[in-house]
Order: structure tokens, then sequence, then C-alpha cells
């Protein structure tokens, strides 16, 4: 299959697990390295959110956080247009090694396909803007 | 994964890789909804060209034909397929690479300011 899935990155670096996980989960190290800002609630079920000089802007749901060794969160798909509901999942594993710490990063979920894209890719029933514009027409002459 | 996931992206990259079916799918992008004839009037090929290629795009989901006025036939985009093209290449440019090095940066700032 060439649909990418899973995206996976180990690298390796020069410093103990307890320092890279703060570069990884606190507001001053994602706002640093990643982020132009961020903020961040550290607990499953918390959001963080960066931002960048350009008016970009990433906003997290946590979801593992299993300090030194595993940190997850969801997010939107970078170029998918911003109401798109579908969102991957990142999950950085930090693993002691002599040098230093392995990290691993996995971001999963490239190849959903939700419900309604697959109502709409499948069964044909589309609804384009034409049947929406006529919609307004209708609610506009009713008024 | 649905198997289809794949078939889709595919067929989208494949209508995408002929110029005259770009101008197509362009061209109902930005006006919506045409016949053959309005095509044709807006493109540089013949209305036969141009019927053969919405068979095509058709065929594939890509358009979908519907009752147009004085008994002719219509052709919409259908933006779905597209959306999982998208995916596709959201995953291709996905880049951990960039923030890595960078994370890497950091860490070795930091420590040498301790």
């Amino acid at each position: 299959m060439a649909f990418p899935d899973r995206i996976e990155r180990t690298v390796e670096v020069a410093h103990a697990p307890r320092k890279v996980w703060a570069a990884l989960t606190t507001a001053e190290g994602l706002g640093t390295w990643f982020g132009n800002e961020a903020k961040i609630d550290l607990r499953p079920g918390g959001s963080a959110q960066m931002t960048w000089t350009n008016g970009h802007t990433a906003d997290m749901r946590i979801e593992r956080v299993e300090e030194p060794a595993v940190f997850g969160f969801t997010w939107h798909i970078q170029g998918l247009p911003e109401d798109d509901p579908r969102r991957t999942y990142v999950e950085f594993t930090l693993e002691p090694v002599a040098a230093g710490t392995r990290l691993t990063v996995v971001e999963s979920g490239f190849a959903q396909l939700p419900d309604d894209v697959y109502r709409t890719v499948f069964a044909g029933n589309v609804k384009g803007w034409a049947s929406e514009l006529g919609e307004l027409v209708e609610y506009l002459d009713a008024a | 994964m649905p198997p289809d996931v794949e078939a889709v992206a595919e067929q989208v990259f494949v209508a995408l890789a002929d110029p005259t079916r770009r101008g197509i799918l362009a061209a109902l992008a930005s006006g919506g909804p045409a016949t053959a004839t309005d095509l044709a009037d807006r493109l540089p090929i013949t209305r036969q060209a141009i019927a053969k290629h919405l068979a095509l795009l058709a065929e594939a989901g890509l358009v979908t034909a519907e009752p147009g006025e004085r008994r002719r036939v219509r052709y919409r985009l259908r933006s779905a397929p597209m959306q999982v093209a998208q995916q596709f290449l959201a995953a291709l440019a996905r880049d951990w690479d960039g923030p890595l090095d960078a994370l890497k940066d950091h860490l070795d700032r930091a420590a040498e300011s301790t």
C-alpha cells in the first residue's frame, strides 16, 4: 500500500530524557524549537497551542502523558482545510540510551477516511454549493 | 483503513496528470456546474474531446452528471475524492526532519548555557 498512513523518525540526542521531556512538554520548550510561542495544559485531555510569527497556529489535544517516556497528542492535518475534522495522532517516545536519549516520533492517521467523506466518495450522495445556495435562496424567499 | 483510499487518490492523480482534464476540473471548480458545450466555449479544445474527458472523469467519480436546462447534461465537480488526495499530499508534505533538527539545536544550546 503506497498511501502513507504513518510517518516515523528516530533520532538520538546527547541529553538525558528529562531534558528532552521538558523540551517537548513545556510552553517554554515547545515555543522555542517548534513554534514561536506555546501554551500547554499538560494532562490527558488538556489542550496545547503553538503559534508562529507567520500567523500559523497549531491546536493540539493531549492524549498521553507518561513522564518521561511517552507524550502523545492529536492535531489537525496540515494542508487540509481548517474545518476538516480529520486529525493525526503524534506520539513521542523517549528511551534512555548510553549517549543520552533515543527519541522516536510517530505520526499516524494520514490514510483515515471519516464516515462523511466515505459516504460522499463512495455512495455518490453529493451536496454541492449549488444545492446549499438553493437552500439559502429558499430561506431568504421565505423570510 | 478502507482499501479504496489508495484507489481514490490514484484516480485523482491520473485525472490531474492530463492538462486538458486539469483545465476542465479547474473550470468546474471556478465557475460551477457546466455542460460540455459551456466548457468547449471556455477551453481551447473541441466539444468532442471535452465529452471524452468528462466521461473518464465521471467514471472516476471526480465529476457527476446531472440534468441541466434544455435537457442538456450538466457536470458538477465532486470534492470528496480531492479531499482524499489532499490527505495523501499532506502525508508527503509533513516535515518532521526540520523540527527534530531544531529540537537537537535547542537542547544543545540549552546545555551550553547551563
